[in-house]
């Protein structure tokens, strides 16, 4: 089994002490026995496994297994859905964020998300998206401070060349692979630690999805990036630690398999992950 | 092989018979009909506007618009009527957009969805479909004795809040649920609370629809006659309302009195007057076009 499953080039490691600095800022996150139910209905079961900081872990498995349920678990966006609840806990840099204690407000700015279809407001400008966040928090930012919040985040997004002529323009007037990068940058523009992303390439053509990976390459220097994919390259090709999940008969998502891409990928332990990276099932 | 099935239409050793001439016929059957329905009620509205127009076009003047009215039709004028509708327009407008712009948030973002909600949402439903003329018998009872405000330009302008909120609040509603969840999604991943969410992402997204459906709203109590008559808002009056308690006319009722006039005179000032109250109507649905195209271009592109 050392022959790669799916044919990709496995990255090149970085040397061990650029990783180490970089873990150091970055922020960790801990899911301990989580499940997550919609009234009667049980979307996920007892998950456990670490997510580590400055890296990508992506989170696979096939349709109706509770990743997009997985990942809203990870910013309180769960608990929106009428009847939605979570057991279990998860941990931002050791704190509890379903502490009841803890302002949800507060978990989702230090955990920004981007969605599977970008999501830009309609009625803003691409200035004014950069600085939502922001002025949810400060109703007035000083003219100079907001436009160097608003290029570092374009900047950080990879957009900034592409927009700097038309900040005034509406958002949603940019293309699909655009939009879902200003999202970004409305995303980054309020530092958080974390980056949640939703199967953010599924409703984008191959190129704006190459920009997208190339970005999330970007980010983990300074973010911790959980992303759900049902893309196996793209999960191959962009994340460090891989979670297999598997719905089964109940439609329950258990975790199958958690180790790094590299593991996974080439000499997975169980018998459900070779299927199905290998296509057999899902 | 696919030619020779193209150019034969109907196929002849096969089970499926497409049928295309017969079902070209209904299409066009059907498009002739519809055609003729929408002529029905585009030329009804044609012909009112002939006939008023004719009737009408001599007495309009400025100093028809001028003058209050009068026993002799050569003087008489629509000033107190024309005063007194903007007055009301302009008091049921900013009493009765907030009023239902707030109901239909809370109904449709903050209510919890069980069984009251929908008791009350079928019950606003209800209260639109209420005849006018029991409003007036509600703002007679309430506002005009309850509360001793009389005949006065705020009672009648109260009653016709009461029977517009229904019709603001079912439209806000649906222009808030117009909104897709993933806008509101956006705002709560941002750290928005509820509320951040509601005003600043999903009203202004849902604000186009919010106005139409209040400007319609709004051209409907421009028209009401029954429930102001209901309440003893008063047929002749020569001056202008001076606050909000001194009693009022409308445009609709100084028609309706002329109307019942037997001099041919006054007809054609119902006709001049009648013209003048289409013109603000159409002035309003116009607003109320360019208003919604002109957000939705800022919201869309």
């Amino acid at each position: 089994m050392s022959e790669p499953l799916v044919s990709v080039t496995v990255r090149q490691r970085e040397p061990a002490q650029r990783l180490a600095e970089r873990e150091a800022v970055a922020a960790s996150m801990t899911v301990e026995r989580l499940s997550a139910f919609y009234g009667k209905f049980q979307a996920l079961a007892d998950l456990t496994f670490p997510i580590h900081p400055a890296a990508v872990t992506a989170v696979i498995g096939p349709s109706g297994c509770g990743k997009s349920t997985f990942i809203r678990c990870l910013n309180r966006l769960h608990e929106l859905t009428p009847g939605a609840r979570v057991s279990g806990r998860v941990l931002l840099d050791g704190v509890d964020i379903y502490d009841p204690a803890i302002d949800p407000a507060r978990v989702r700015q230090l955990i920004g998300m981007v969605f599977q279809k970008p999501n830009p407001f309609p009625h803003l400008s691409v200035y004014d998206n950069v600085l939502a966040g922001i002025r949810l928090h400060r109703s007035r930012i000083p003219k100079p401070q907001a436009d160097e919040i608003v290029e570092r985040s374009l900047r950080a997004a990879v957009l900034w060349d592409e927009v700097k002529d038309k900040l005034g323009a509406p958002g949603s007037s940019l293309s699909g692979g655009q939009q879902q990068r200003l999202c970004i940058a409305r995303a980054l523009a309020i530092e958080p630690e974390v980056l949640l992303m939703d199967e953010p390439t599924s409703a984008l053509d191959p190129i704006a999805t190459y920009h997208i990976e190339e970005l999330i390459a970007e980010l983990k220097q300074r973010y911790t990036i959980v992303i759900v994919t049902h893309n196996m390259q793209q999960a191959a090709r962009v994340a460090d630690y891989v979670a297999f999940f598997l719905g089964g008969e109940e439609r329950t998502g258990r975790l199958i398999e958690f180790d790094t891409a590299e593991q996974i990928f080439t000499n997975p332990k169980r018998r459900e992950t070779e299927e199905y990276i290998t296509g057999k099932i899902g | 092989m696919t030619g020779t099935q193209l150019r034969t239409t109907v196929g002849t050793d096969t089970e499926f018979q497409p049928r295309l001439p017969l079902r070209r016929k209904v299409g066009a059957v059907f498009g002739a009909l519809t055609v003729v329905a929408m002529a029905i009620g585009l030329l009804t509205l044609a012909a009112l506007i002939v006939d008023v127009v004719r009737d009408g076009w001599t007495v309009l003047s400025w100093d028809f618009i001028r003058s209050f009215p009068s026993r002799r039709p050569s003087e008489a004028g629509i000033r107190s009527a024309l005063i007194g509708t903007v007055y009301i327009m302009v008091l049921v407008a900013i009493i009765a957009f907030p009023l239902g712009v707030s109901a239909a948030v809370y109904l449709e973002e903050f209510a919890p969805k069980n069984r009251l909600t929908s008791f009350i949402e079928l019950n606003i439903s209800n209260l639109a479909a209420v005849p006018s003329i029991v409003y007036g018998l509600l703002g007679l009872g309430i506002f005009v004795r309850a509360l001793t405000l009389g005949p006065s330009l705020i009672a009648g302008a109260l009653t016709l809040i009461l029977l517009i909120l229904p019709i603001i609040i079912i439209a806000g509603r649906e222009a808030l649920r117009a909104v897709p969840p993933s806008i509101r999604e956006a705002g709560y991943a941002l750290g928005a609370s509820r509320w951040q969410t509601v005003r600043m992402f999903v009203l202004p997204v849902a604000m186009p629809g919010i106005l139409t459906g209040t400007i319609l709203a709004l051209s409907r109590a421009i028209g009401e006659t029954a429930p102001l008559i209901t309440i003893g808002a008063l047929t002749y009056i020569a001056f202008t309302p001076k606050s909000l308690l001194d009693p009022f006319t409308v445009l609709p009722i100084q028609i309706y009195n002329w109307v019942s006039r037997p001099q041919p005179a006054f007809h054609q000032l119902a006709a001049g007057g009648i013209i003048i109250l289409l013109a603000m109507l159409l002035t309003f649905n116009g607003l109320a076009i360019v208003l919604r195209a002109r957000l939705q271009r800022q919201i869309r592109d």
